[in-house]
């Protein structure tokens, strides 16, 4: 057997023992069911804490991090079996975190030694949860133009200033925040910073949005002080680690894909609704629309895998890792428009009686996914990345 | 790119270097201009063969090299690139495939080696109507002692107005529409009561009309079992649209690159129209779009290399998405290149010409995207 059978037959024996019985039958109805750990994590199924757990102990909740820095030390190769091998009890994610998805990436490539130890362990157990502060009012798609301003006083930082679309920050425990440390300059005028949400001076308002939820949030900042050993890289330097980190964003963003819907397939939630004529679906015109998107869909995967093998064989990655963002992005919006058109008047439901919970989630679903050409960079700004870095076409002059 | 044997990478840089060298799109163009009726050089396809590509999937004990589809792709992809018309999809892949997957020995031994050294050139003649539909095979072949006779005719088949022996689906049994009754039969370019009518189509490449009139065939002639030809036949069409989906997708990222420089370059309002908003996102949409289709066309070969399960599934999924890409990309080629793109002296109009024709060979994009909806129970 080689080690990769030998690690997913020790994985499989693994999962058997300990992922725990009751999890798998739980309902996830909304984000309030998903495990995102932190100080102030509300464990709906005490077995979702003992999964976290168990998970974090092995350093799975981040698997390929060095096993220094409480990761799972994993090899690509062996991620990959230990996902299939997830896949395969339909396992719930042990833990949902911008520290592990975004953040902890960035740490391992410019914090220092001592902002890694403090910092990826507390990621990999769930212990703190993470919120992203990028964009402001003034500061969307030219993200470069942000002002929350961080004045050096010495002995640490004082931070002035609003955040916007902050995912979260009403539940998180600490910050990932751009702030402007120089105003002479733009780009170069840039610092990333970590600091806690409890600090004195920092609020969070949650927006709500047109699905009815309100994932995202104001966040004001009025006199924050923040330790100079939490700034991260250089001084000035952090619109690198900024671009790095939404190169991660929208990787993970492409690649687990856009959620909701429950799992299951358009063409069966069709069938059920819409019903079926000598083994097709009974609507000719949606169910031309659908297969040209379970094919779009089954291309994006194929793309995905592809990039993954490349990245395996050594090569660069290539350009098309570019694109994914931009593709999943218009995959999950027409996923969900298909799937509340082909759900009929059950589609439309918002709350109460008269509709099932994956009805209105499909509903609140299609809302929601108006958002994935919008967060993690608009889907004009990642044409505009593909178009110049890809493509070698200039800026207009 | 999918990751290659040093061997496939060594055949796709010869193939890239000679499409360059001896088969750049001018050498199309003269082609057509100087009204071949063959539609492919045979100057070329002699140099082709000597350099092995007819004989690519063909096994070494029968004059090939015993490679495979992924191998054949590589170097389909790169003629594409600058449209190069040559039989290898007629000859190299579908009649070598219908051989493969269902000759004896005695059929094998005697077609294959001469594909491979060029002396023979085949074709597979399926349709016979203006759409693809290989249920609805109606050409009728009765008993005739221990022979047939085929009666009825083909349409639009590829390369068979110069194909030295066809490949000829049949019906033995059942009605027009009914899987089972098709049978395949090998007959010769010249039999008698045969009637070849080569075509000129819009990408001046080699098709005709055939018609059959008590065209006498042998038993010993039967490719496969009687009756149960569909299967092969399938089999067969699947190669061929993954290898019609690698060529597409040479000749997508051709015309893509071309327009590419064109934005580089061309100036308007005192800049380079590469600069323009509008055409970056379309540019943008184009590449992800081929990527897409890479990933599709690749994915279909190495299936068929493996004898995975999904092998329809995939090669609809590469046909229809490098069928889509290619008139997408055909067309912006042509639109942004403006009015030169619209004049016969400018490329465009050859690229989306031949995209026209290859999308709908083998069955169209909507053609597949049914058949994927139906391989997939809806």
């Amino acid at each position: 057997m080689s080690d990769l059978e030998t690690f997913r037959a020790e994985t499989r024996k693994w999962l058997e023992e300990n992922y725990p019985k009751n999890l798998a039958q739980a309902d996830i109805d909304d984000d309030d069911d998903s495990i995102w750990g932190g100080r102030r994590a509300v464990y709906k199924n005490k077995d979702a804490r003992l999964w976290l757990d168990r998970m974090a102990a092995k350093g799975w909740t981040a698997p390929t991090w060095p096993k220094e820095y409480g990761g799972g030390g994993l090899s690509s190769a062996e991620a990959r079996v230990l996902q299939q091998e997830l896949g395969r009890i339909k396992a719930r994610p042990a833990l949902m975190s911008f520290g592990i998805w975004m953040l902890g990436p960035v740490l391992l490539e410019y914090a220092s030694e001592e902002q890694k130890r403090e910092y990826l362990p507390k990621i990999v157990r769930g212990e703190i949860r993470w919120c992203q502060g990028y964009s402001e009012p003034g500061a969307g798609s030219d993200l470069a133009s942000l002002r929350t301003r961080a004045e050096d006083k010495g002995d640490h930082f004082l931070i002035n200033g609003q955040k916007i679309w902050t995912s979260y920050a009403n539940r998180a425990d600490w910050i990932f925040c751009l702030v402007r440390t120089d105003t002479s300059k733009k780009h170069e005028g840039i610092s990333f910073m970590l600091f806690d949400m409890a600090t004195p001076g920092v609020e969070a308002r949650p927006i709500k949005l047109i699905s009815g939820s309100s994932p995202f949030c104001e966040t004001f900042f009025t006199d924050v002080k923040v330790p100079k050993s939490q700034l991260v890289g250089k001084l000035n330097g952090g619109w690198e680690i900024a671009k790095r980190l939404l190169q991660y964003e929208r990787q993970n963003i492409s690649s687990g894909g856009f959620g909701g819907g429950g799992g299951v397939e358009l063409e069966e939630i069709a069938k059920a609704y819409v019903g079926e004529e000598d083994g097709r679906l009974a609507d000719a015109d949606l169910r031309a629309r659908i297969a040209a998107h379970r094919m779009e869909a089954k291309a994006f995967s194929l793309t995905v895998r592809r990039i993954e093998e490349e990245a395996k064989a050594g090569k660069t990655v290539g350009p098309a890792v570019s694109i994914i963002k931009y593709a999943a992005a218009k995959l999950n919006q027409d996923r969900f428009e298909l799937m509340v058109e082909a759900m009929g008047s059950q589609g439309l439901g918002w709350d109460g009686e008269g509709f099932a919970p994956a009805e209105i989630a499909a509903t609140r679903g299609w809302l929601r996914s108006k958002g994935n050409s919008i967060e993690g960079g608009t889907s004009e700004v990642n044409l505009n990345v593909v178009a110049k870095r890809v493509l070698g076409l200039l800026d207009h002059q | 790119m999918a990751n290659l044997t040093e061997e496939q990478t060594m055949l796709r840089d010869s193939a890239k270097s000679w499409v360059a060298e001896k088969s750049p799109v001018a050498a199309f163009r003269k082609m057509r201009d100087a009204g071949n009726t063959d539609g492919f050089d045979r100057a070329v396809w002699r140099d082709m063969c000597e350099m092995g590509w007819a004989g690519i999937l063909i096994p070494e004990a029968l004059g090939g090299s015993g490679l495979d589809y992924l191998t054949l792709g590589l170097v389909l992809e790169e003629t594409g690139r600058t449209l190069t018309a040559s039989p290898l999809i007629s000859t190299a892949l579908l009649a070598t495939s219908a051989l493969l997957l269902a000759g004896n020995d005695t059929q094998k031994s005697e077609w294959l080696p001469k594909f491979a050294n060029g002396e023979a050139l085949g074709a597979l003649a399926v349709d016979e109507a203006a759409h693809h539909s290989p249920e609805r095979v109606a050409l009728k072949a009765a008993r005739d002692g221990s022979g047939w006779k085929l009666s009825g005719k083909k349409a639009f088949v590829l390369d068979g107005g110069t194909a030295d022996v066809l490949i000829v689906a049949a019906r033995t049994a059942g009605k027009q529409g009914d899987a089972d009754g098709i049978t395949l039969f090998l007959v010769s370019g010249t039999a008698k009561g045969l009637k070849r009518t080569k075509l000129r189509s819009v990408d001046s490449r080699g098709v005709a009309n055939l018609e059959f009139d008590s065209v006498a065939v042998g038993a010993e002639d039967v490719l496969g079992a009687v009756d149960h030809g569909f299967s092969t036949l399938e089999a067969v069409l699947d190669r061929g649209r993954a290898g019609q989906a690698a060529e597409m997708l040479g000749q997508s990222v051709q015309s893509f690159e071309m327009t590419l420089d064109y934005l580089k370059t061309r100036t308007q309002f005192g800049q380079v129209i590469g600069t323009f908003q509008a055409l970056q996102h379309r540019a943008a949409k184009m590449f992800t779009d081929l990527e897409l289709a890479r990933s599709c066309v690749e994915a279909a070969l190495i299936a068929i290399d493996r004898g995975a399960n999904d092998v329809p599934q995939l090669c609809s999924l590469a046909k229809a998405r490098a069928g889509d890409v290619c008139h997408l990309v055909s067309n912006e080629m042509v639109q942004m290149h403006g009015g030169i793109g619209m004049t016969d002296a400018h490329d465009s109009g050859l690229y989306m010409k031949r995209a026209r024709v290859a999308e709908a060979t083998f069955g169209g994009s909507s053609f597949h995207r049914d058949r994927y909806a139906r391989l997939m129970g809806y």
